[in-house]
């Protein structure tokens, strides 16, 4: 326990305090976490323990980091990405794992170092070495808001091919095997890691290949079709019980239950979750999820870097510090020319071009996986091993110098001249937070004149009907500022509150005016109180529930006392106005601190509007009067229009 | 009796006064108006008091009619606005004018106007220096355009003093008269298009 504590108690105090600054510097985040890493590393070796345990922990970081993208990823664009998938990122592997290949070979012939001149563990070093980091990559260009440029969608599409061609490779790793290295490594098992390894659910080893085949193609059928049609009354079943960390642990369950399944059968538990993610990407529940696994992610892949950067053996390193070095830069820009060539062969110019290039040059943490893959099957022998993590982690650690790099330099001298086209004409939709009579208007006619909505509401029933008409509803409380942020709130134009919740609904105006100034608000108020409360949380278009129709009703009932129909509409008006003209006044002087009895200002003003008010419904005053009768006064009678 | 009601011409009245509370003489005319077979009379402003004006239900009830009338006060040497904001929607290309745009080709319009300004003031040497239907050139042309044949107004000059010297019985009963007239196809059409007000001719064809 107290082991524990301290380790956590260190891991989380390098990362407030390594995290702020890097950010405040403009390194990123993912640089901070590294080098908090990096500075714990001794502390950790004077408690005795090794990173490496919790790496295999904080890596399933990446696997919920998946899961959110899978959810982000619609299967119809998942489809319409196909081509960039096998094209762009077929291609960078395999050109990657060729080359680094090769040059692996060439060293150990020109080096004399027996190991590597081995074609077997030139080729496991290729493979390895060609991944890149999805988890460094992915997050910092959500930091710098490029995940959607040209450039970022690339790289996506990159990180996407290599996670899924990590499959095949975990297969064909074996076969590389030596048979000398396959028995040292078995005589060492029962000492070093091997000892873990058989804690490991391995149920398919020893099963013929048939059956091994079976239950890979069931259990993924078992997660497309069990995430369209059970993950549905489930949720609903557990939203209806309103317990919201219930429903975080469902989404938990749903995501650490599907890692391990796909352990079982020997698959990627990264690209199960990630089809997972896919498959829910048009749920109700989608953002709800989001808004759950978000924190947890952020967490675990923060600790993830963090690792990484405490991993970073610096015995190791000074022992054969130029050499290391060199190569980790040498394999850098061997995988940079790589991704250079292809972003011309597929025509990405500019800066887009470059943040291809810069982003994906590095080692990612699917080649520690495969490391200890290789080390474990007898592909790579040991040493070799550790000195090539070592590699792994200092290209880590250099990448998001590349980044800064490249928004420092590249973007500014190309984009200066050349705005890249995609961002224009995309506009944020128009979230929609509660979904009842007052909500569900607004949506329609948002909709019919050609908006993209994003509706937002607790009630199962209604989300599920309106999904049913093709809107794109989703569950959960509004009011929750992560929900918010995974529908959208950062790019939104307008939010529209229209919770029932009145205290909720103030809490959300106050927030986004906080957090997103940018972001208009149409608040829907219940009554005046109601209506001072949103305008002092910063509301400016408040729209009271019962007003607009109590008007419209008013006018009817003078149409028929005999009223012409326009005077009837300019009497609706003027009431209108001045209505809101008195409201707001009595809203500037209102006080949430103060008690409308004790503030004196508030009740001045109140009693002087009542005053008029009364006068002008006993027809002593001929304010309102005059309001309504002054258009279209002829001239007067016998009164000269000439001077 | 069948033989008249089968040549009856229809006539359709636009009536627009925004401040109908307060008309001393428009909303006289526009009752006399609904008053008579064959002629329909729409209040715009009743029909469309938020100014959002039904173009097909508008353009419908034009095809349906022979000769279109705007009835209104004289504002600013002009219609009410309501008047202009039916003109800017309902007279549409490929309707009204251009391509395809002949269902008003034949028809007969004009306008039957109060003026506060007296006759006298609506004279090359009055303070108004135009007579009215040179101020309603506008209008003529835009019933040109449209292949109607444009006759002159109908005016009631000093409309403020109408009730006040008994002139408003007269002219309502002059506007019944024309209308009933033109329902009966009797009014001398050529002669309409080219005198200076259909006052003139109405007494001049002893229906004054
Ligand atoms: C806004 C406005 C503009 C007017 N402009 C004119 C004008 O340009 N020339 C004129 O002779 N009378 C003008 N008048 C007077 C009206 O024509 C006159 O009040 C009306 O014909 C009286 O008819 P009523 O009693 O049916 O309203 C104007 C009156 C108003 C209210």
């Amino acid at each position: 326990m107290e082991g524990f504590l301290v380790q956590a108690t260190l891991y989380l105090f390098a990362a407030v305090v390594a995290v702020p600054i890097a950010n405040r510097l403009g390194m990123g985040s993912v640089l901070g976490y590294l080098i908090a890493g990096v500075a714990i590393s001794p502390i950790l070796g004077a408690f005795g323990t090794d990173p490496e345990d919790i790496l295999h922990f904080a890596e399933f970081g990446v696997v919920l980091m998946l899961f959110l993208i899978g959810l982000e990823l619609e299967p119809r664009q998942l489809w319409g990405m196909r081509h960039r998938l096998l094209g762009l990122g077929g291609l960078q592997i395999a050109v990657s794992t060729i080359l680094i290949a090769l040059a692996a070979y060439w060293i150990g012939r020109i080096w004399a170092i027996e190991e590597l001149a081995h074609w077997t563990v030139a080729l496991a070093i290729g493979l390895t070495l060609a991944l890149s980091s999805t988890a460094i990559v992915l997050q910092t260009l959500g930091e710098k808001g490029l995940t959607r440029s040209d450039g970022g969608r690339a790289s996506f599409s990159v990180l996407l091919s290599q996670d899924i061609a990590v499959i095949p490779m975990l297969a064909l790793i074996p076969l590389l095997a030596i048979p000398e290295l396959i028995a040292e490594v078995s005589h060492g098992a029962e000492v070093g890691h091997g000892g873990k390894q058989e804690m490991e659910l391995r149920l398919l080893d020893g099963q013929p290949g048939w059956v091994a085949t079976l239950a890979v193609i069931a259990s993924v059928a078992g997660i497309v079709i069990g995430g369209q049609y059970l993950t549905r009354p489930m949720f609903r079943f557990l939203s209806h019980a309103r317990l919201p960390e219930i429903f975080t642990a469902a989404a938990l369950l749903l995501v650490i239950g599907i890692a391990l399944l796909m352990t079982v059968v020997g698959l990627s538990p990264a690209l199960g979750t990630f089809l997972a993610g896919v498959v829910l990407a048009n749920s109700e529940y989608k953002h709800e999820l989001e808004a759950d696994i978000e924190p947890f992610k952020g967490l675990l892949l923060g600790l993830f870097f963090i690792t990484v950067g405490a991993g970073i053996n610096f015995v190791l390193l000074f022992e054969d510090f130029f050499a290391i070095l060199g190569l980790t830069l040498g394999l850098m820009l061997v995988k940079g020319a790589v991704l250079y060539g292809l972003a011309k062969l597929f025509k990405l110019r500019g800066a887009a071009g470059w943040l291809f290039t810069l982003s994906l040059a590095q080692a990612g943490e699917f080649g520690f996986v495969l490391l200890s893959f290789t080390m474990q099957n007898g592909v790579i022998p040991t040493e070799l091993g550790s000195s090539l993590s070592l590699m792994v982690a200092l290209s880590m650690l250099f990448t998001p110098g590349l980044f800064i790099f490249y928004e420092r330099v590249i973007a500014k001298r190309i984009d200066a001249n050349l705005p890249e086209e995609d961002e224009i004409g995309e506009t944020g939709p128009v979230i929609i937070a509660g979904l009842g009579r007052f909500g569900q208007i607004v949506n329609r006619m948002l909709l019919s004149n050609g908006h993209k909505t994003v509706v937002l509401d607790y009630h199962n029933e209604l989300i599920a009907g309106l999904r049913h008409f093709g809107v794109e509803g989703y569950f959960g409380d509004p009011s929750r500022p992560e929900l918010l942020l995974a529908a959208g709130i950062r790019d939104a134009q307008v939010l529209v509150v229209a919770l029932d919740d009145q205290e909720k609904s103030v809490q959300m105006v106050e927030h986004v005016t906080r957090e997103y100034p940018h972001v208009k608000i149409v608040a829907r108020a219940h009554d005046r109180q109601h209506t001072y409360a949103l305008y002092a949380a910063g509301a400016r278009d408040i729209v009271r529930e019962t007003f607009d129709s109590s008007v419209r009703a008013g006018r009817y009932a003078l149409e028929k006392l005999g009223h012409h129909p326009f005077q009837a509409e300019r009497a609706a008006r003027a009431y209108v106005k001045l209505d809101r003209h008195n409201l707001a006044e009595l809203a500037r002087l209102w006080d949430p601190e103060i008690s409308v009895m004790e503030n004196e200002r508030y009740a001045a003003k109140a009693r002087e509007i009542n005053a008029r008010l009364e006068e002008s419904m006993r027809g002593l005053r001929t304010e309102y009067h005059d309001r309504t009768e002054r258009g279209w006064t002829p001239p007067p009678k016998g009164g000269a229009v000439k001077d | 009796m069948s033989d008249v009601a089968e040549r009856a011409q229809k006539v359709l009245v636009l009536f627009a006064h925004p401040a109908q509370n307060r008309s001393e003489v428009n909303v006289h005319l526009a009752e006399a108006a609904h008053q008579l077979d064959h002629v329909t009379l729409i209040d715009l402003y009743g029909e469309y008091p938020r100014l959002d004006i039904d173009i097909d239900l508008e353009q419908a009830r034009l095809r349906e009619h022979d000769v279109i009338i705007f009835l209104h006060p004289l504002y600013w040497y002009s219609t009410p606005a309501i008047l202009k904001e039916w003109q800017d929607l309902v007279l549409e290309y490929g309707f009204a004018y251009g391509k395809g745009g002949t269902a008003l080709e034949g028809k007969t319009f004009f306008s039957a106007v109060t003026t506060g300004g007296s006759a006298e003031a609506y004279r090359d040497n009055g303070y108004n220096r135009f007579t009215i239907r040179e101020l309603l050139q506008p209008l003529e042309q835009t019933a040109n355009l449209c292949g109607m044949t444009y006759l002159a107004p109908l005016v009631l000059f000093g409309a403020r003093s109408a009730k006040e010297h008994g002139r408003v019985s007269g002219h309502v009963a002059l506007f019944r008269r024309l209308l009933e007239a033109l329902v009966a196809e009797k009014l001398p059409l050529i002669e309409a298009a080219k005198a200076e007000t259909l006052n003139v001719v109405l007494q001049k064809h002893g229906m004054g």
